[in-house]
């Protein structure tokens, strides 16, 4: 089990939260809501170890598009970076609608 | 982890009851009788081992369709019979192999028979009888459920013989991709892994654990002394209500099963918003 | 209550097999009238998982939600078959127990309030062992207690099918429904093999599995109280029927004596074809109160 935390800069405040995912075998669950203070906060509990470089590149490049000033919390069973940014994009849409 | 031998529950069913049978009708495999316990009259169940059992994968202490079917019969008797009048104890004298794990027996709809055996012990319990389990061997997975685990009160030897779990070591093994070292390892740091009865009674669904010193050959005034647990364990559900609730009340399970009690009063909290 | 068959509604059918266990309870109460109850964001998750190196569910896979079924209070627990094959735990056994006996206090306080349980599930979780097991017995109080009051009815739909000690709590319920790629069983076919040997069960043989612990074969032999397609809006129409429908008369775990006539007379000399079973129990079966 690894825990890795990243935090970003964030300019809008979000006030709703969202949850989008299951945690089943090369899947994952993203839990969104309002971040605490400013900026955005990232929380993540993973049963693979040894790859927190790859996450930072996966939530970097979502950080990148987004802005919002927000506490996700991820836990992880193993999914690609193509499954995380898609979950992290369904999240998000669901938190805007 | 310790052998099942299949003997123990006839041992203690002779000692409780000082009788040896089947009712008549019933299957071999499965023991009743009604006999004086403290100030009340009892009946007593125990599954047993029988070679010549009609279904192959029931002949070696397994709980089957027939064994599931007469226990729910003996106990649905008790409370036709005592619908007007005092609430019999019931006794499930548990040493049970496993479930039987056959084809005929998914066929016939063996989860139906199990829950009917269920269905009749917490009937009698949700209609007033003392229903106890006494634990003095193997008490494994389905044949628990079906016979034993819906009683008001649990009790077990504290002996290396008796054992309460959901899957034998090497099958459970098997089935979480673990070797058995592994989950040895494991089942000493997570409490409800755990294959010792010892660490079982530390969750706090167990009433009492009892200090017997050959459960196989019980001395007489070890007999004596687990037929007044049993009498005490008794009176202590009378004194109680009749759901489950106790398993969640005593301070081991305050401490062990604190998520669950989370879980209650959140549940609880959130029941009536809006 | 059986279903139509396949036809060109197919293309435009809506899985409910496909739907995670939060949209399989949701879709299930009428429009805008359900909410979760101790869902993710309250973070009860199990105490025991990740100390062994997996990765918990916020939900811990039981998903519980409360509102109105054909207009009377209902409350909904669903497994989710996706996370540790809908195993029971701790966390998830106390949800589905608690909810049931908070629909039971309602129900002795005059506002009837049934249960529908969606069961994918293998059983215990093994990683909880005893807590599961525990967990599974004190559900099946629960059920017992809330059934003389109020339906309980099982639904599963599949893919994971209910199984182990879970299938014990299905066996209890008011209702079942299945889907034909549900199953229900006791022990899986893998188990049976790894116990018995391949010549009791071989769990590669697809056919005789279906035909042993499938929804027809199970619906047929009058072990299953209803027949659905994979479409939402009949599952959830179904569900409304037999929510509307009350408490049997009598439970099909309580026809013992009618069950144990019928073990007495199978010749247990040889393995069965398991469609004798739907000539033998079916028609008088032991469905919806009927001895």
């Amino acid at each position: 089990m690894e825990q890795i935390e990243l935090t970003y800069p964030a300019r809008r405040n979000v006030n709703k939260k969202a949850h989008v995912g299951v945690v089943g075998s090369g899947d994952l669950e993203v839990l969104l809501e309002p971040g605490e203070g400013e900026g955005a906060s990232v929380f993540i509990r993973t049963s693979v170890d040894g790859f927190r470089d790859t996450w930072k590149a996966v939530l970097d490049r979502f950080f990148a598009k987004y802005d919002g000033a927000v506490r996700i919390q991820i836990n992880d069973a193993g999914a690609t970076p193509g499954i995380v940014y898609l979950r992290l994009e369904q999240a998000v849409e669901e938190s805007e609608r | 982890m310790s052998e099942y031998t299949g003997i123990r529950g006839a041992v203690w069913f002779r000692s409780l009851t000082g009788q040896t049978s089947p009712m008549s009708g019933d299957t071999k495999s499965v023991l009743t009788a009604d006999a004086p316990l403290g100030n009340d009259h009892a009946r007593f169940l125990c599954v047993v081992p029988d070679s010549h059992a009609r279904f192959p994968c029931a002949r070696h202490g397994e709980v089957g369709l027939e064994e599931a079917a007469a226990l729910a019969t003996r106990v649905r008797e008790v409370i036709e019979h005592d619908k007007n009048t005092i609430k019999r104890p019931i006794i499930a004298i548990v040493d049970v192999k496993s479930q039987a794990y056959g084809r005929r027996e998914e066929t016939a709809g063996i989860f139906l028979a199990a829950a009917a055996a269920a269905d009749a012990y917490g009937s009698a319990r949700l209609a007033g009888h003392p229903v106890i389990a006494l634990v003095v061997g193997h008490a494994l997975s389905g044949a628990f459920l079906t016979h034993g685990y819906q009683a008001n009160r649990i009790l077990a030897f504290d002996d290396d013989g008796v054992m309460i779990h959901a899957m034998h070591e090497e099958a459970a093994a098997r089935v979480t991709r673990r070797s058995v070292d592994e989950l040895e390892k494991l089942a000493k740091e997570i409490a409800p892994m755990s294959y010792d009865i010892r660490d079982y009674a530390k969750l706090g669904l167990l009433h009492k654990l009892l200090h017997v010193e050959n459960p196989v050959k019980p001395l007489q005034h070890e007999i004596r002394n687990v037929q007044n647990e049993l009498v005490a364990a008794i009176a202590d559900a009378r004194s109680g209500p009749v759901d489950l609730r106790n398993r969640l009340e005593s301070t081991a399970a305050r401490e062990m099963r604190s998520a669950s009690l989370l879980v209650r009063s959140k549940l609880e909290a959130q029941w009536l918003e809006k | 209550m059986s279903s139509k068959g396949y036809s060109a509604d197919f293309i435009n059918r809506q899985s409910f097999i496909e739907l995670d266990a939060r949209a399989r309870a949701k879709a299930l109460f009428d429009e805008g009238t359900s909410r979760e109850l101790v869902g993710p964001f309250d973070r009860v998750e199990s105490p025991w998982l990740a100390m062994q190196g997996i990765t918990p569910q916020e939900d811990d896979g039981c998903v519980v939600m409360k509102g109105k079924i054909a207009g009377q209070a209902a409350v909904v627990v669903a497994l989710e078959g996706a996370f540790q094959g809908g195993s029971i735990g701790e966390v998830s056994g106390a949800k589905m127990t608690a909810a049931f006996d908070l629909a039971s206090a309602d129900s002795e306080k005059g506002l009837r309030t049934s249960a529908v349980m969606l069961l994918e599930t293998g059983g215990v979780r093994l990683q909880e062992a005893n807590l599961g097991l525990a967990a599974i017995a004190e559900l099946m109080g629960s059920i017992l207690a809330l059934r003389k009051y109020a339906p309980v009815i099982c639904l599963t739909a599949g893919t994971v099918g209910c199984f182990g000690g879970m299938s014990l709590a299905a066996g209890l319920a008011s209702y079942v429904v299945m889907t034909r790629e549900a199953r229900l069983g006791m022990n899986g076919p893998e188990v049976i093999e790894q116990e018995n040997g391949v010549e009791e069960f071989d769990s590669r043989d697809r056919a005789l599995i279906w035909a042993i612990h499938g929804g027809e074969q199970r619906y047929a032999m009058g072990l299953a109280d209803a027949l659905v397609d994979d479409d939402t809006p009949q599952v959830a129409d179904v569900i409304r029927h037999f929510t509307s429908k009350g408490v049997p008369a009598v439970h099909r775990s309580a026809q013992v004596e009618l069950y144990r006539g019928r073990l007495a007379t199978l010749d247990t000399s040889q393995q069965w074809d398991p469609k004798e079973f739907r000539a033998l129990w079916g028609t008088n079966g032991l469905g919806e109160g009927k001895r």
